[in-house]
Order: C-alpha cells, then structure tokens, then sequence
C-alpha cells in the first residue's frame, strides 16, 4: 500500500519546487521581451541559465527526496479553482516518477538548449526561439510536477502549443506552417479526450487530485472492467494518442520535422511525445481496474511499432527516418504499458531520450555540416569530415538498435521479456519491428557516413565538425545512452539489481490495492529469459549485416526521386497513403462542409441580417433627410402641433 | 382701499381663464403664421404674459402666493430672453438686411 501522500510544511522547499519551472518561464519572458533587442550571448545565457538552474534544483529535490526516506509529498500554493464541491488546487505532487520525469525533462533539456546555442547560431529570431523553448520547458515541467489532473492538463496544452510555434518556428514557408497546423489540429483531437475522460474521473472520483482520485479508486467497488472504468481509461488514451503519435494520430509527428532539429529532439522525440505514457503511467491504478483498455493499447501499441518501422524504411530524409522511429519506439512504449509492463515503460521513455535526443542532435549536426541538406542521397562519406559526429551516431544507433550494453538493449529487452510473458504474437510482432529499427537505423549510419560523398562540391567545401557547444551535448548524451541502461539490469545478472524498478515501486501502491493480479513481477525462468536476450540481440546483428551488405558492400544508394519503384516499396515509401487517405474521407469533406456552410450561413444569412441592418438605417435616412427643410415656421409647426398631440393623447389616454 | 387679491376675486375665475386661453392662441398663430422676427417674438411675449395672467389669478383665488412669485421669475427670464433675441435679431439684420425669419433657411441636408 503506497504511504498517503503527506502536504509539504517546509517553506524553503516549497519555494524551490516552484523555482523549478518558474525560471523557465522567467527565461521566456525576458527572452520573449528582449528578442533582437538583446545580444546573442546574453540570449543564450539567460535560455540556457535558467534550465540549468532548474537541472541543479531537480537534482537537489531528488537527493532530498531520497535522503528523506522517500516518502511522497505535496505542495499546496494555493486555491485555484473552487466551484461547488470542486475543489482545485495549484499544487505540485513530489514522488518517484515526478523526480525521474524532472530530471530527464531539465537535464535533456539543458543540453538541447546548449546546442541551440550552436545550432541556431546564424538565425535572426534567436531570442524568439530561445523564449519558446523556454516556455516548453515550463508547461513540461507544468505537466509533470501538478497535482492533479487539470494541471496536468495546463502543461499538455502548454507543451501542444509550444509544439505548434516551434513547428512553424520558420513561419515563412507555407509548408512549415501547415506542419504546424496539422500539429495542432490532430493534438486537439486527442486533447478533446482527454478532457472528457478528466470530466468522467471527476463525475466518478468527485476530485481530479492524484491522491484522492487513487486512494478512491483503490476503493473501488465496481469491479475488473466496469465499463465506466473503461471509458475513463479509453478517454485518457485518446488523449496519449494524439500527444504521443499513436494509430491513427501519428502523421503529424514526421511533419513536425519542419521545426528546427534541437526541437525534434527535444519536443518531438525525448520530452513532449512521452508525456502520453507519463499519463498512462501516473493513471495506473485506472488502467489496471480496465484490463480491456489495456489490451486495446498494446495492439495500438505494436500496430504503431511494426507500420511506422515498416514506413521508416524507405524514407531518405534523415528527420525523417528518426521521426518515424520515434512512432515506432513510441509505439514500443505503449505496448509496453498495455501489457502492465509499466516500470518497462518509463525505462524505455527514459533510455529512448537519451539516444533519440542524441540521434537527432547527430542529425542536426550533419545538416549544419551539410549546408541544410537532409536528403541521405546526398550524403556519405561523412566518417571522416564529423569524427565526432559519427561516433556519437554510431552509439546512439547501437542503443536504438538494441545491442548490448548500450541503453536500448536492456530497456527493450526487459519490454520485450513482458510482452513475451503476455503474447506470444504481440511478442513476434515486437521482434519485427526490432528487426526493422536496426535495419533502418544502420542503412541511415552507412548511407550517411559509409561511402564516397554524393553531394555538391559546394557542399563538400563546407564540411566541417559543428562547434564545442553542440558537440559537448552529443558526446554528454553518448555517455548517457552507452550506460543509461545499467539503471535496469534484469535479474539474470543478479537479483534486486533493477535500481529503476525498485525505485518506481511505490507509485504502483493502490494499482495493487486495486487489482493485485495486475502488478505481479516477471515471472519468467532465466533460461527463457537468456534465450529472449540472445533472439532479440541475434535480430538485431542480422540487421545490421543486412544493411551493411546492401549499403556499404553492394554500394546500393537509394533510387532518386520518380523513379519506377515496385508496388510494395512504393506503397511504403508514400507512408501507406495515410496522409491522402486522411486527406479524401475528413479533411476535404469538412473543408467542402466549410465552404458551403461559408456561401450559405455567412455570406447569406450572416452578413445579410448585418447589411441589411445597415442598409436600412441608410435608406430611411436618406429619405427623412428632406424634413429638415430649414424653414424655420415648419419646425415650429411641427412642434406645436406634436405638443398639442401629446397634450390631446395624455388627457384623453392616460 | 380693498386688497388687490380681493379686487382679482370681483371676476369669475372661468373668465380669466378663457382670456389667458385666447391671449395664448394668439401668440401661438401669431408665431406661426408671421414672418417677421420682431412681430414673432412679441407674440412669444404673448404667450408668457397669458401664462402668468393665469398664475395671477389662480393665485389669488387660491389664497396661495407661491404662484405670483413665478410671475417674478418668468418676467425677470422673460426680460434676459428679450436681450438675448433682440441681439440676434439685430446681427440677423445687419447681415441679410432683413428680419424675415423665412430667408433664414441656409441650415438645411
């Protein structure tokens, strides 16, 4: 049974927590203030100052945390909303999951920042970018700290909109800006459940705070699989949908590459698209009562996986392909959730930031390098221009990939093992798209690194290593993927060894209050668990030669644009034709439905009651004007005879 | 020497009040049948004195002398009144040479 969650009496701390995501937003206010008008430098110090400091305070908390027994704890500031017997506070909720999303959202954040400072070096809204990643870090952190589920909720359209502005971060190409739309749009749709399934916990719980919510929950009377339970927890999901790029969601995610690359790796890939399993994950006691909607989420889950690693290999541009395995890693984490693998979950989320956010950071690299060129075509060869660049790459790919010992392969491993232990299909399915994340990830290495340069001669004058500020993130990051995977160490190298699951362990309290079943360890022998390690390990391998035998021995570059592809590979390479499909049976009808109900309702019926209002005044004024004679007898007239009508009406009438 | 209430009083009130009437009626024609300004503005004279005519003899036969008091305010704003209107009355005359109020209908769409 998880300790209830005991309200914070120190002052001191309850100013720190606070801190923690006020400075961001203190950095986009004076960042936003102050775009153009500050230097560059300054700009930079204040963005990246103030996540650091944010970095230092989490860590502080978390030592604080730890060293007081970790115990949960809240932070009241004050009475939000109060309506009736709603009761809403400002109020933070300090545990275990809190301080690991913490740490891992200010500390990816901050070297994300720092390579900013490299990155977007040349551009002339420096301090606008700097503001808006400032105010992501805030709703992030918003979303993450709060304590129930309507600040949680603040954060979620905090970072959406966030999304948005970075997407459209260059709003002078319409593409760009239509990324950002369909961002948004598609966010709004998943945002719309989980605001209903907020209003369902409220009707159901009578409180949307964590500790109430759960502690009533873990109450609960009505059963496994009630079909309130259900809704509640199917609603939420729609929301993780959108946020996280799951079916059908998800085609906003490779769009949002337009943005510029640190934010694909901070809020496309390492922060903002976990948040939906950090909702699932904060709402286990829910799912576990709806085993049902579990089910639901790992097929979405390894659907998501298998099609978007299916799509991701025939992409050549280089966003691109880490976009679609950023779905499909996604994808990973869901199923992960959806068979109750929850502390799984969150290893991935944490291992996964780490090499994704250092593969895009790799990207950005070789796109600054490459002159703004992202076509892998026009790569390779590159090993010997970005030293640097390529090492970092290479190790966040052998993470990705699932080799040992980097981060990936205990994260995925240990996932995996769940989904085995659950499904033997959902398990083969997950061995798929395995095998296709390593392919594509190693075609991306040697097609862009392997080789002889295909690019312009221009460009190859230009190559050059990007400076020490983004460097310095890259080679952070390596470090961080290369080990990020001892804080899980199954049990088959030593007993009690998974730090991260013993640490987790008290968020899942009222989940086994409620549903005991639900929660138990992993309950497979160390042979199976052996012969699991070596199947996904050997997968993996097997891609990589494959890759390298096409890529790097036979020399294949892929087709250039229009060329005859065969059926299956163009089906693939056009994403399956989602996006047309989308575009055929809602978007066209519903632009088709605006326009009519534009000619008829607005220009008719609207502006017809408006103008005619207009036209009318105008028109009777016209013809009263003549009245006004400037025969000063008429007047008088008038007035005599009007006085002698009132006089007659008011004796006779009144 | 009798009161001059009591001297009012020899007259039936109904008297009095027909000829404030009439006196009325005719300012009001007066005003709007002519066309001289000058001849306009004693008709609204007209006027003002059959209303306190009235007052007058209201008052006397009511024993109540608030009403005689207005008659003091009515002449005294009725005397600014005649200042004020003769004045324009005069520029009127300077400027179009003429005190016809029907030539004045410059102020017109």
């Amino acid at each position: 049974m998880q300790e209830i969650v005991m309200p914070l009496n120190n002052q001191g701390m309850a100013l720190l927590c606070l801190l923690v995501p006020i400075l961001p937003l203190l950095g986009f206010i004076l960042n936003g203030l102050g775009n153009r008008k500050l230097a560059k430098g300054l700009v930079s110090m204040i963005g990246c100052g103030t996540v650091l400091a944010s970095f230092l305070i989490s860590i502080y908390l978390f030592l604080d945390f730890t060293a007081n027994g970790s115990r949960a704890y809240m932070v009241d500031y004050y009475n939000w909303i109060s309506a009736g017997n709603m009761q809403i506070g400002f109020s933070f909720m300090i545990d275990q999951l809190t301080l690991l999303m913490m740490l891992m959202v200010t500390g990816i954040g901050f070297f994300i920042h720092l390579y900013s400072a490299g990155y977007m070096s040349h551009d002339e809204n420096f301090g606008k970018f700097f503001s808006f990643i400032n105010l992501f870090m805030f709703s992030m952190l918003l979303l993450v700290m709060g304590s129930n589920y309507v600040m949680m909720f603040v954060g979620w359209e905090g970072v959406g909109l966030c999304s948005y502005l970075l997407i459209g971060f260059w709003n002078k190409n319409t593409n760009y800006n239509n990324a950002a739309k369909k961002a948004f749009v598609m966010n709004r749709i998943g945002d719309l459940g989980f605001l209903l399934g907020i209003f369902l916990i409220f009707i159901t719980f009578g409180s949307v705070s964590y500790p109430q919510v759960f502690a009533e929950a873990a109450r609960y009377t009505g059963g496994i699989d009630s079909n309130i339970m259900i809704a509640i927890t199917l609603l939420l999901f729609v929301g993780a949908m959108g946020k996280s790029a799951q079916l059908p969601l998800f085609t906003w995610l490779p769009d949002a590459m337009a943005g510029p690359t640190p934010v694909s790796a901070l809020i496309h890939a390492a922060t903002m698209v976990t948040a939906g399993i950090y909702m699932v994950l904060r709402s286990n006691v829910l799912y576990v009562l709806a085993p049902t909607s579990l089910e639901i989420i790992a097929i979405i889950g390894v659907a998501t996986a298998v099609l978007a690693a299916t799509i991701g290999l025939a992409q050549n541009d280089i966003k691109k392909v880490l976009a679609y395995s950023t779905v499909s890693q996604l994808g990973y984490m869901f199923l992960a959730l959806g068979v109750m693998a929850f502390s799984s979950s969150i290893f991935h989320v944490l291992t996964h930031a780490f090499f994704k956010a250092l593969l895009f950071l790799g990207a950005g690299s070789v796109i600054h390098a490459m002159s703004n060129e992202q076509d892998i075509r026009n790569m390779g060869g590159l090993r010997k221009y970005l030293p640097i660049t390529f090492i970092t790459f290479l190790i966040g790919t052998l993470a990705i990939a699932g080799i040992p010992p980097f981060a990936g392969f205990f994260s995925k491993d240990e996932l995996l093992a769940h989904v085995w232990e659950h499904s033997k299909v959902l398990w083969g399915l997950g061995m798929l798209a395995s095998f296709m994340t390593s392919f594509y990830m190693f075609r991306l290495v040697f097609l862009t690194f392997f080789g002889t340069f295909r690019g312009t001669e221009s460009q190859r004058s230009h190559l050059h290593e990007s400076p020490m500020s983004m460097t310095l993130p890259l080679i952070v990051l390596a470090i961080l993927s290369t080990i990020g995977g001892f804080l899980g160490i199954p049990a088959v190298f030593g007993e009690n060894m998974h730090v991260l699951q013993n640490y987790l362990a008290p968020i899942y309290g009222y989940a086994q209050v409620a549903n005991a079943a639900a929660v138990a360890p992993l309950h497979i022998d160390h042979a199976t668990e052996w012969m699991l390690m070596g199947i996904s390990v050997a997968v993996a391998v097997v891609a990589a030669i494959i890759a390298y035998v096409m890529y790097v021995s036979k020399k294949t570059v892929p087709v250039a644009e229009g060329s005859k592809l065969s059926p299956l590979h163009n089906l693939i390479y056009n994403k399956y034709y989602i996006d047309e499909l989308y575009d055929t049976i809602i978007v066209r009808p519903v632009m088709w439905m605006s326009s009519a109900l534009h000619r008829f309702l607005d220009v008719i019926v609207v502006d017809g009651i408006v103008n005619g209002f207009g036209k009318l005044v105008m028109q009777s004024g016209r013809s009263l004007r003549y009245a006004q004679s400037g025969a000063i007898g008429f007047y008088i007239m008038v007035m005599v005879f009007s006085i002698v009508l009132i006089l007659f009406l008011n004796f006779f009438i009144g | 020497m009798n009161q001059i209430p009591e001297v009012i009083r020899t007259i039936p009130l109904e008297y009095y009040l027909f000829f404030s009437a009439a006196l009325f009626t005719i300012g009001v024609i007066g005003v709007l049948t002519r066309r001289n300004a000058i001849v306009i503005f004693m008709c609204i004279e007209l006027m003002l004195n059959a209303v306190n005519l009235l007052l007058t003899a209201v008052a006397s036969y009511r024993g109540d002398s608030s009403a005689q008091v207005f008659v003091f305010f009515i002449m005294a704003v009725a005397a600014a009144e005649v200042c004020v209107g003769l004045a324009i009355i005069v520029m009127t005359y300077r400027n179009i040479r003429s005190t016809d109020v029907q030539l004045l209908n410059y102020l017109k769409w």
